[in-house]
């Protein structure tokens, strides 16, 4: 197995399963300027997804293309965090989840920005003025809800209590990932857990939110060991036209 | 008190625009979610390069009643108009 092309899946499979979660609230949210905003940020991430699945393909060699790995490949096989493939919920613990990915995405993207590949830190640079919007917005939207109303701020530290197991993930450390951060090529993602939990320290204390003391953390997610059951069902959905139409184009 | 979010009127100067211009209008609990809004409501294909947002409740407007005696004297004094001037031809924003 290739390090590289499983770091590439793990950066493109996160961005193509939550940027398909976050497109399920199309014409579902609770007002028309959210809509477009979610609806934009699940464009953003699907188009970041062409980029490192497209080069997740090139480094494989193998024939595929960024579609063939989004649209044939199996459950097992993706490499995303447990965190994006979860259910969306209310908009509020949509929101936190964003939250929660967003503050982390825009960390490491800052780090591949100097990778010693070029194709990455291109990539890196070119996504990362995106997340950085994100992550305004989902940081304000958290704040907002969280020191808002009784009802909003009940579910949003509901929301941070049932998401906050999946974040350790973001920062496990495995051979693919030593590897990587030998050749300079990605940051070892345990190094990135201090300024991660700074930032989101300060959010939930401005959202007037109490983050788990457990440090207890769900995984299997990025390699592929054991998803949740909900990848499959996402998937079903997500693939089924390229799935009962192969080579479908329009 | 109302659940509906405040209306906002939102102006943005385009990329080559002198002066912001009215696009449209949106709902926002605030000033600064207005502008997020704006942002991906209005600028999603690079319209834009500066965003006002004014609160609607804020706009004071003229009522259409009042369109006589506000305008149509204005009508028949076409010497108001600079238009007896040539503008010379390396003058390029008018």
């Amino acid at each position: 197995m290739d390090p590289a092309f499983e770091f590439l899946c793990r950066m493109g499979d996160n961005t193509l399963v939550l940027g398909h979660r976050v497109s399920e609230w199309c014409g579902h949210s609770p007002v028309l300027e959210e809509d477009i905003a979610l609806a934009n940020t699940a464009l953003d991430l699907i188009g970041q997804t062409q980029l490192w699945l497209g080069l997740a393909a090139e480094v494989e060699g193998a024939g595929r293309d960024a579609d063939a790995l989004a649209m044939t490949r199996d459950a097992w096989d993706f490499r995303n965090v447990l965190l994006v493939e979860l259910p969306n919920g209310d908009f509020g613990r949509t929101m936190m989840r964003q939250c929660l990915f967003d503050a982390w995405h825009d960390l490491v993207l800052a780090e591949l920005r100097d990778s010693t590949d070029d194709r990455i830190a291109a990539i890196a640079d070119k996504t990362s003025r995106e997340v950085a919007y994100h992550l305004e917005r989902s940081r304000d939207t958290v704040i907002g809800l969280g020191d808002g109303t009784e009802e909003s701020h009940a579910r949003m530290q509901a929301a941070l209590d049932r998401l906050y197991p999946y974040v350790g993930e973001l920062f496990e450390t495995d051979a693919v990932d030593a590897a990587l951060a030998e050749a300079g090529i990605a940051p070892d993602p345990g190094n990135l857990r201090d300024a991660y939990d700074a930032r989101i320290t300060g959010i939930m204390a401005e959202a007037t939110l109490t983050i788990p003391d457990s440090r207890f953390a769900h995984k299997g997610g990025r390699d592929g060991v054991r998803h949740t059951e909900h990848l499959g069902h996402l998937l079903t959905e997500m693939q089924w036209l390229q799935r009962a139409y192969p080579g479908a184009t329009w | 008190m109302s659940n509906e979010w405040p209306l906002w009127e939102i102006f943005i100067r385009g990329q080559h625009g002198m002066a912001h211009r009215h696009v449209g209008s949106l709902h926002a609990p605030d000033a600064d979610m207005a502008i997020k809004n704006a942002r991906d409501v209005y600028t999603r294909r690079n319209e834009g390069v500066s965003i006002w947002v004014v609160e609607a409740a804020r706009i004071t407007a003229s009522s259409p009643s009042d369109k006589g005696p506000m305008y149509d004297p204005a009508r028949s004094k076409v010497y108001r108009h600079p238009t007896f001037f040539d503008i010379p031809d390396d003058v390029e924003p008018m």
